[in-house]
């Protein structure tokens, strides 16, 4: 009733395939965009910005980087933490060699460097499937991290091995470094998420995301019909690193402003992958709702005793919150193994033929 | 499955009461110093972090029920539990902020990183008491942080100090290998530059083992290195559970323990008694009292523990750790009682703060009133020097509890002091354009 799109027509193929066909999908998208970009930035206070909606918008990004390749592409990948923190040393040194130039830019350019070596990490996978291309994956997450730490070049010999973000400017508006403010790092992260969503979003309902697909669901029937399986893999590993390593600039440039070699441990590649596999393997909307549930969830669940007056100590707290969100996880993954976005869709189903269900 | 759904619509609830308080938390009006408290009781490093919270909390609650708080204002006292984990250590800060946080006390060097530069735009002074930047001590270049009483350049420089003691001479260094095992973060790296420096001066050759924070509850590796490279001395700067382990490793490689020292935060209890029988002679450096004989101490027994407001079981008051904590609260306390002298307001901000720790001046004859006489070495913040280079003792295990093992060691100021200069300057060149110091000096 609520979702039923009967008695919209199509009148040219351009309409039919169209992004968001339906039109409750482009009201729902226009309301979630006017909130994002309008009512959050009003209403919301500085720690609503910078704890919860800038990582949550970062680690969105980094798990539609890992649905590409994992989702979409069928390719398991556990270096996720060091393609990010590829991207994060690639876009401290790019600013550090070029300080005058447009951090953004730099940003977006850090990806270049962390798809490069993606692809390079990503040549066993025509040899390798499964869970054996996981371990060659991981033993990128550790050579990655080792190389954060013992080349101190990475770091601009920095004696305590982290990299500090400097102040910098963006048509005169400090965007990163402390003195940014959380509303100037805020626009510029959900700038960039949005964009690349977008772009995703039809690349992958397009010839290179069907390509992905249909390695995904037979390499050997998708070979023999003309989809050459190097190339095809190598993109998708190139791309998801390009994405995660935007996602680790921006997790250093506008939310953490300095980082250590340990932000980048196979502890962040497997959060990632816990995104991915609760929002919804294969599915965008599934890496924001995965994304929500990993990192908003448990900053939000703190505040709960204290705001209906129970006096609990921090660390019960914490570990309330943990074994909450542990249960959860086991709850969802049992009603539902294919995650949040299935779950929307079911939603959806029901919505369109409420209140006469069958 | 039903019991699932309920969790879930209860979460589900939970969430939303929370999101709401989120948005809704103003700035309440206070009458109370609010002082957030950057804890960890969880996670791998929880055996350090405990008894420092612990020590933390008690002062400034025993202040509150003896004294009714500093000044006549109560301390309003929140724990926000990092997990020794930089994000979280920033989120918890930003948590706290708003609620007109007096100062920081992060104990982790890695969230002290962070914290460094925003303490000047955020108004709010950040009291590292012994760890975090070296650098920070350079009062003219950072003057929101404070790492009194020592920086770790001070610390590695008692150290060498004392073996050169130990081996009737600094000149007698020459040609002795000197370990240095630390943790692979940005903490254990820190003193790195000095010991090279001092080093080459003296002489000695120095080995480097660095443990990796994710695998130091194994350090067999790093210790069959120790084993086959025999160094003279071994000096540690551990945290969490890899001291322990260190401490059972060298027991296990025979490594004579009277000559395996450690930093104060090396120090713990818990961390030596790992060891067994054979840790017996395991040294560490320490600036804050041995055991529990102080009448400040009684009374957090009496108004804290006694009355049940704590989490701290008797026995551990007096420890290493927990007097650490002690202090850290000790210099919070007179800071807020010397901003509220300077400024005459009862509830301070954060500015108010800076200039009371950088007015801060703990005599000996102040120790005694707090009754805390011979806890500590009299200490003094001046605007130029932050960390005060004071001085440090060594502890030795006796197989049960620490004593006592030298006098009062000054640190090599006149080595200690140029290079944090010069690393001062490096920093604010680094992260150009690093903002003038324009806050007033009150002394």
């Amino acid at each position: 009733m609520f979702y039923r799109e009967a008695g919209q027509f199509k009148t040219s193929y351009k309409a039919d395939q169209a992004l968001l066909p339906i039109l409750q999908d482009r009201i729902g998208l226009a309301v979630i965009l006017l909130t994002a970009f309008v009512l959050i930035p009003v209403f919301a206070n500085d720690f609503f910005l910078t704890s919860i909606m800038i990582p949550f918008l970062v680690f969105a990004l980094a798990a539609i980087g890992l649905n590409v390749l994992t989702g979409f592409c069928g390719q398991l990948s556990l270096g996720t933490g060091a393609f990010m923190g590829v991207g994060a040393y690639a876009a401290y040194k790019l600013t550090s060699i070029f300080p005058d130039a447009n951090v953004i830019l730099m940003v977006l350019l850090s990806g270049v460097f962390s798809a490069a070596i993606g692809a390079v990490f990503g040549l066993p996978s025509l040899r390798i499937k499964g869970l054996y291309l996981a371990v060659t994956t991981l033993a990128a997450q550790f050579f990655l991290e080792w190389c954060f730490i013992r080349i101190p070049w990475l770091y601009n010999y920095n004696a305590s091995g982290a990299i500090e973000i400097p102040r910098r400017e963006v048509f005169g508006v400090i965007v990163s470094g402390a003195e940014a403010t959380p509303i100037a790092r805020y626009f510029v992260v959900l700038s960039i998420t949005a964009g690349i969503a977008y772009l995703m979003a039809n690349v992958l309902r397009g010839r290179i995301g069907r390509s992905w697909m249909m390695i995904r669901d037979m390499d050997i029937a998708a070979e023999l019909m003309g989809i050459r399986p190097l190339q095809t893999k190598l993109m998708a590993f190139a791309v998801s690193s390009f994405i995660c390593g935007v996602a680790g600039a921006m997790m250093v440039f506008f939310w953490l402003n300095a980082a250590e070699p340990s932000s980048y441990s196979i502890r962040l590649s497997f959060q990632i992958l816990f995104m991915v596999i609760l929002g919804g393997l294969g599915s965008l909307a599934g890496s924001f709702l995965g994304a929500a549930f990993i990192w908003i969830l448990p900053v939000i669940l703190k505040f709960v005793p204290g705001l209906m007056g129970i006096d609990m100590a921090a660390e019960t707290v914490e570990h309330a919150t943990f074994m909450i969100v542990g249960a959860l996880i086991i709850f969802f993954l049992i009603v539902e193994p294919h995650g949040f976005a299935r779950l929307w869709q079911i939603g959806k189903q029901k919505l369109r033929v409420w209140p006469f269900p069958y | 499955m039903r019991n699932f759904k309920q969790l879930a619509l209860g979460t589900a609830v939970a969430a939303g009461v929370g999101l709401s308080g989120i948005l809704t938390s103003a700035v309440q009006a206070q009458d109370a110093n609010y002082v957030p408290l950057l804890t960890y009781r969880t996670g791998p490093y929880a055996g350090s972090g405990i008894p420092i919270a612990n020590g933390m909390h008690d002062y400034l609650a025993m202040l509150n029920a003896r004294d009714g708080g500093i000044g006549g204002v109560k301390i309003e006292i929140e724990e926000c539990e990092t997990g020794y984990n930089a994000q979280k250590g920033v989120e918890c800060y930003e948590a706290t902020k708003g609620k007109g946080a007096v100062v920081y006390n992060p104990y982790s060097t890695g969230i002290t990183l962070q914290l460094i530069p925003k303490a000047g735009v955020d108004k709010v002074p950040v009291l590292s008491m012994g760890y975090g930047l070296s650098a920070a001590a350079v009062g003219n270049t950072f003057p929101w942080i404070f790492n009194v009483p020592d920086t770790y350049w001070d610390g590695a420089s008692v150290v060498i100090k004392y073996i050169g003691e130990q081996e009737g001479g600094l000149e007698n260094l020459k040609g002795k290998k000197i370990g240095y095992i630390f943790l692979d973060a940005g903490y254990g790296r820190e003193p790195i530059p000095l010991l090279e420096q001092l080093a080459e001066k003296y002489g000695f050759e120095l080995l480097k083992y660095p443990v990796p924070g994710a695998e130091m509850q194994n350090q067999s590796s790093q210790w069959l290195n120790v084993r086959r490279d025999r160094p003279d001395y071994m000096v540690m700067w551990g945290w969490g559970a890899m001291n322990p382990t260190a401490v059972k490793e060298a027991v296990k490689i025979r490594f004579p323990m009277d000559k395996f020292i450690g930093v104060w935060w090396s120090a713990g209890d818990d961390d030596a008694a790992a060891g067994g029988e054979g840790a017996k002679g395991y040294k560490a450096l320490n600036f804050s009292g041995v055991g529990s004989d102080f009448p400040a101490l009684d009374d957090i027994k009496k108004h804290v523990i006694d009355a049940g407001q704590s989490s701290t079981d008797a026995e551990s008051v007096g420890s290493t750790l927990y007097n650490r904590g002690v202090l850290n609260s000790v210099i919070i306390a007179e800071g807020i009682r010397t901003a509220q002298e300077l400024t005459g307001k009862k509830v301070i901000t954060g500015e108010d703060m800076r200039m009371g720790l950088e007015a801060l001046n703990l005599d000996e004859a102040r120790l005694k009133e707090l009754g805390l006489s011979g806890f500590a070495h009299p200490m003094k913040v001046t605007c130029e020097d932050h960390a005060g280079s004071h001085p440090v003792f060594v502890q030795e295990w006796d197989g049960k509890k620490w004593r006592q093992a030298s006098d009062w060691i000054e640190p090599m100021t006149d080595i200690v002091r140029p290079l944090l200069e010069a690393a001062a300057a490096e920093y604010a060149e680094k992260n150009a354009p690093w903002p003038a110091r324009t806050e007033p000096c009150p002394n």
